[in-house]
Order: C-alpha cells, then sequence, then structure tokens
C-alpha cells in the first residue's frame, strides 16, 4: 500500500490526471490508452526479461490469446466479458505453464529462439482456426460491459487503463525489492550463485514465465474490446520485437523505464507520423542510437549520472 | 559431519575426479589442495550440488545428499563461494547479501507483489542482519554500494558474507585467496579463522600453500583426481608422494 505513495508514483498519477486536460483531444487520449496497455505488457514482460533475464521475443502470442479467449468466449460463447478476460488469463497461465517446463531449460539464444517459435505457432493456430477465430480476416469484439454497465468513450477506457497501469506499477515495483523479486533478479546475475543461495531456479523461472503471460492475456482481453476487431497479427513477429524493444530501450529491470520505453515504442511512430513511410527510419534510427550510447537502457543510464553528480 | 565415499566423476573418457574417499570433522578447518587440474572445483561442485557424481556418494550429517540441487542443499545448511566470482552485478551489495536469506524470508511471488506489512519488516530486519554479515566479513563500508562499483578483493569477501547470510553449519570456500595480494590473503585467513572460531565447519580449495598449511586443521591433497593423501597438516607435509607431485622426484 505504501508503494502508492511513493514520490514517484505519485508523478506516474499526477501525470496521467493531467494528461486528458493538457491534450483534450480524442487522437492524444487513443495514443495515450494503447500506451497504457502496452505498458501493461511490457512491465509483465520486464519481470522476465528485465528482473530474471530471460528473454522472450514471442510474448505477444500471450497477448493474442487473451484478445482471442475474450473474443470468442463473449461473441461465440456469450460469456460476460469480465468473466471471459478471467478464465482467459486461467488459461493462458495454465498454457504459459505447459509450454515453460520444456522452453526454460534452454538458455539464452536457444531460449530466444524457442519463445519466437512459441509465437509463430500461435499465429498459426489463429490463422487456421477459422471457425473459431475467423481466420486471417479477424473478428469483431463486442465492447466491454461490467454487469450491465456498458464501456463507451475514449475518456472512460483511458479511466481504466490509467488505473490498472498505476495498480501494474505498483505490482512491480513491490516484487522488485522483496526476496521474491531479489531470487527473480539473482537468476539474471547468476543462476548458479542464485542456487547455492537456496532459490529454486527452475520454480522460480517458470513462476515468472508464467506471470509475465497473465499480464499480457489480461492487457490482450482489454485491447480486444477497446479494439472491438482482432487479427491475428496482434501475435505476429513485430509485436513482439516492439514489447522487447519496450523493455530494453527503456531500462531491463527498471519499471518506470519500461513504461518509458512504451511510450516511445507506441508514441514515437506517431510523432514522426508527418514523414509518410519515413517514421520507421527515424524510429530504428532512435532506438539505435538509444542502445549505442545508453546500453543498460534510457532510465538506469540516467538514474546512474544523476547518482554520479550527487556525489 | 561430511563424508566423501568413492566420489567419482567423468566427462567424457577423462576422470576429473576419481574415487576420492575423505572425511570433514565438524568445527575443522579442511583444506584440499593439489596442482591445476588436479579435481579440486570438481569436488567442490560434486559436493555442493552443482554437478552430479558419476558414481559414488556424500553424507551430509549421516544424511545421503547425492544428486540433491544446491538451492535443497542450502536449506541443510551449505553454502559456499566461487572460484570465479558469482556476486550478481546487476544488485547491490546489500542485495546480494540479503539474497542469502532468500530461505528464511517469505520468498512467494504473489507474497511479494502485495509487499504485506509482516513482509516489508521481515525484509527491514534482514536489511540490518546483511550489513552485520557485511561487517563481519569486512566489507561494512560498501553497505550502499552498487556490486558493479566494488574491487576485486572486496567482491571475494561479499561472497563470503552472502554465503555466511544463509546461516550455513558448512562453508566451502573455493579459493579465497585467489587474486589477492600478500596482505590481503593475510587478511582472508583471519577472516577464515574467525568463521571456525564461530563453529563452523570450512572447507577450503586453495593455492597459497603458506595459507592452507598455516590455518588448516586436516590436509587432503589430490593429483589427476584420485586422493594423493589425507591427514593432519604435518603428515601431509612428510609423505613422500605428496613431495613428489608437488616437487618432482629426485635423480637418482
Amino acid at each position: 500500500m505504501k508503494t502508492f505513495i511513493r514520490p514517484s508514483v505519485l508523478i506516474v498519477i499526477f501525470v496521467l490526471c493531467m494528461l486528458p486536460f493538457a491534450f483534450p483531444n480524442a487522437y492524444i487520449v487513443d495514443v495515450a490508452i494503447r500506451i497504457c496497455l502496452a505498458g501493461i505488457v511490457a512491465i509483465g514482460l520486464n519481470l522476465l526479461m528485465g528482473f530474471a533475464g530471460q528473454v522472450s521475443i514471442g510474448h505477444a502470442a500471450f497477448v493474442a490469446l487473451g484478445a482471442y479467449a475474450s473474443g470468442v468466449a463473449t461473441i461465440r460463447y456469450g460469456w460476460s466479458p469480465l468473466f471471459a478476460l478471467a478464465v482467459g488469463a486461467v488459461g493462458v497461465a495454465v498454457l504459459a505453464y505447459l509450454v515453460a517446463k520444456p522452453i526454460l531449460r534452454l538458455r539464452d539464444h536457444t531460449l530466444t529462439m524457442a519463445t519466437l517459435g512459441l509465437g509463430i505457432i500461435v499465429h498459426m493456430v489463429l490463422v487456421n482456426e477459422v471457425a473459431w477465430t475467423g481466420g486471417p480476416d479477424g473478428m469483431a469484439v463486442g465492447p466491454m460491459k461490467i454487469g450491465d454497465w456498458v464501456l463507451k468513450g475514449e475518456m472512460s477506457w483511458y479511466a481504466l487503463v490509467a488505473c490498472l497501469l498505476v495498480l501494474a506499477i505498483v505490482i512491480s515495483l513491490n516484487l522488485f525489492s522483496s526476496p521474491a523479486g531479489r531470487a527473480l533478479r539473482a537468476l539474471h546475475g547468476s543462476e548458479v550463485a542464485a542456487a547455492v543461495m537456496g532459490v529454486n531456479v527452475p520454480s522460480f523461472k517458470v513462476r515468472v514465465f508464467v506471470l509475465s503471460a497473465v499480464f499480457a492475456s489480461i492487457a490482450g482481453s482489454l485491447t480486444a474490446h477497446y479494439n472491438s476487431f482482432i487479427t491475428p497479427s496482434l501475435a505476429g513477429f513485430m509485436p513482439s520485437v516492439e514489447l522487447a524493444t519496450m523493455v530494453v530501450v527503456g531500462g531491463m529491470a527498471s519499471t518506470f523505464g519500461v513504461v518509458l520505453g512504451a511510450c516511445l515504442v507506441v508514441g514515437l511512430p506517431q510523432v514522426f507520423g508527418g514523414f509518410e513511410g519515413f517514421e520507421m527510419v527515424f524510429f530504428g534510427l532512435a532506438l539505435m542510437l538509444t542502445v549505442i550510447f545508453m546500453p543498460k537502457g534510457i532510465v538506469p543510464s540516467f538514474a546512474q549520472r544523476f547518482a554520479k553528480r550527487k556525489s | 559431519m561430511l563424508d566423501i565415499n568413492n566420489l567419482s566423476k567423468s566427462f567424457g573418457g577423462v576422470m576429473a575426479v576419481d574415487d576420492v574417499t575423505f572425511e570433514v570433522a565438524s568445527g575443522t578447518i579442511h583444506s584440499v589442495i593439489g596442482p591445476n587440474g588436479a579435481g579440486k572445483t570438481t569436488l567442490f561442485n560434486l559436493i555442493t550440488g552443482v554437478y552430479t557424481p558419476t558414481c559414488g556418494n556424500v553424507l551430509f550429517s549421516g544424511k545421503d545428499i547425492t544428486g540433491m540441487r544446491p538451492d535443497q542443499l542450502a536449506g541443510l545448511g551449505m553454502s559456499r563461494t566461487f572460484q570465479n566470482l558469482r556476486v550478481c552485478m546487476n544488485m547491490s551489495a546489500c542485495e546480494n547479501v540479503m539474497l542469502g536469506a532468500h530461505l528464511r524470508l517469505n520468498h512467494g511471488i504473489l507474497a511479494g507483489m502485495a509487499n504485506l506489512p509482516a513482509l516489508a519488516r521481515r525484509d527491514a530486519e534482514c536489511r540490518d542482519e546483511a550489513h552485520g554479515f557485511m561487517q563481519f566479513a569486512g566489507v561494512g563500508q560498501y553497505v550502499d554500494a552498487h556490486a558493479s562499483q566494488m574491487p576485486f578483493g572486496a567482491l571475494k569477501r561479499l561472497e563470503i558474507a552472502r554465503a555466511l547470510a544463509t546461516k550455513p553449519t558448512i562453508l566451502l570456500l573455493d579459493e579465497p585467496a585467489a587474486g589477492l595480494n600478500h596482505t590481503e590473503t593475510g587478511e582472508i585467513s583471519e577472516l577464515i579463522k574467525k568463521i571456525a572460531g564461530s563453529g563452523l565447519t570450512v572447507v577450503l580449495v586453495e593455492h597459497d600453500m603458506k595459507m592452507v598449511m598455516n590455518i588448516s586443521d586436516f590436509v587432503t591433497v589430490l593429483n589427476y583426481g584420485t586422493r594423493l593423501a589425507s591427514g593432519t597438516v604435518a603428515e601431509v607435509r612428510q609423505n613422500p608422494e605428496v613431495i613428489s607431485a608437488y616437487l618432482g622426484t629426485s635423480v637418482q
């Protein structure tokens, strides 16, 4: 609870509250909603990649599975959206658990390749199971409903995802400084040292994989209702790479860094949108420069520089 | 305390440790020495569960611990340091030591996410405890430092502090003096004596003969993976096989 009143969290809450007043136009709010949703997924992925050091480039698969779980359950079976979201998250957790056992025995590049494979498999299934998913054409999804109350309009969506983003930030900060968070970060530092200190390495890896998949699934379900239309491209290679980029550019293991990463990865293409086709060039350039000059990521690099000047 | 019986490990065709048997008595400093490639570190890795033995077994306080994982052994009271530093460079010095308290704290992921008051309180106590261990190991001045900012000698001590934080009954030190200068080696010797004095059993792999002869109660000598000799410092010194392994045989 105390984490909510940390200065850094209060600043984020303040910015999120002021944003709609500063930019009272629907386009900016739409971008902000997308940033919040991406931020939630990236915070989850950061637990796996930044904390525990297990690189995944297939994470969008879980976003897509969450989205399709909500889509299929609400449209084909008439479930209530909130129930579908919950069941989807549990289903994704079970799937992630089953997949994690064999996958996380691999290390470094081989693990990365396996997560890439996972993304491709999910994409193929979504494309081919036409009866359920609508195939490559995608499917329409109804609005988010809580009981009889229908969530509509940009501002209500913004309020919902902004609250969830703050919640995700607080959870991530709590975990970072807890015994479990130290154990996860120790896996990144040295697996064998962690084991000798009593950390059950395989179990922690599996659990953090499941946890990060659940974050993705929940955000995926919300994305489905917000977009009101989903296609298999949600599970594509690019979305996965974008998620990994958010974590790396913003700063591995840094919660605020990852949120900044989400702002950049989702926001920059909008800023450069006027260059018609060249926006990806600017985007790629920005990423390259960050990685070259701030290999630890933006937020940790600045934090370090600031700490040095202070001492 | 620790009974090593006919322990062997082969990597492909190479017998890195070949039928080694010896016993570590409780409350002693027991050194394992031998020329480079004698299998000392492999022996350590077998005892601490990093490798699984090809055959043989290890008894710890009478319990068969062969093939157990390192984290299970930590729960039984065994801890170790590493020849090549295994400090988590992505964490602060203090957090590294706090990691040693892992099994005594509530390390559930959900508990960590909620950060309940009881957990936060225990964690604060653990931080103070970690300061104590760092002070004991002589790295008290690095309490606020990040591990990546610490010099090599201090990192070696930090590893010892971290190992002590698990509150072990047996501590295995893999070349604690490697890469240290003469003064630092002397200081590490004092620290090891202090650790043994507090009632822990210490098993030591070391190249620095002066240090080994000064602080050990018992010595086991390995050569090409086999046990050459085992006994008190005086016994091992007189052993002709040990002398020939280290100094070569005389031309007759």
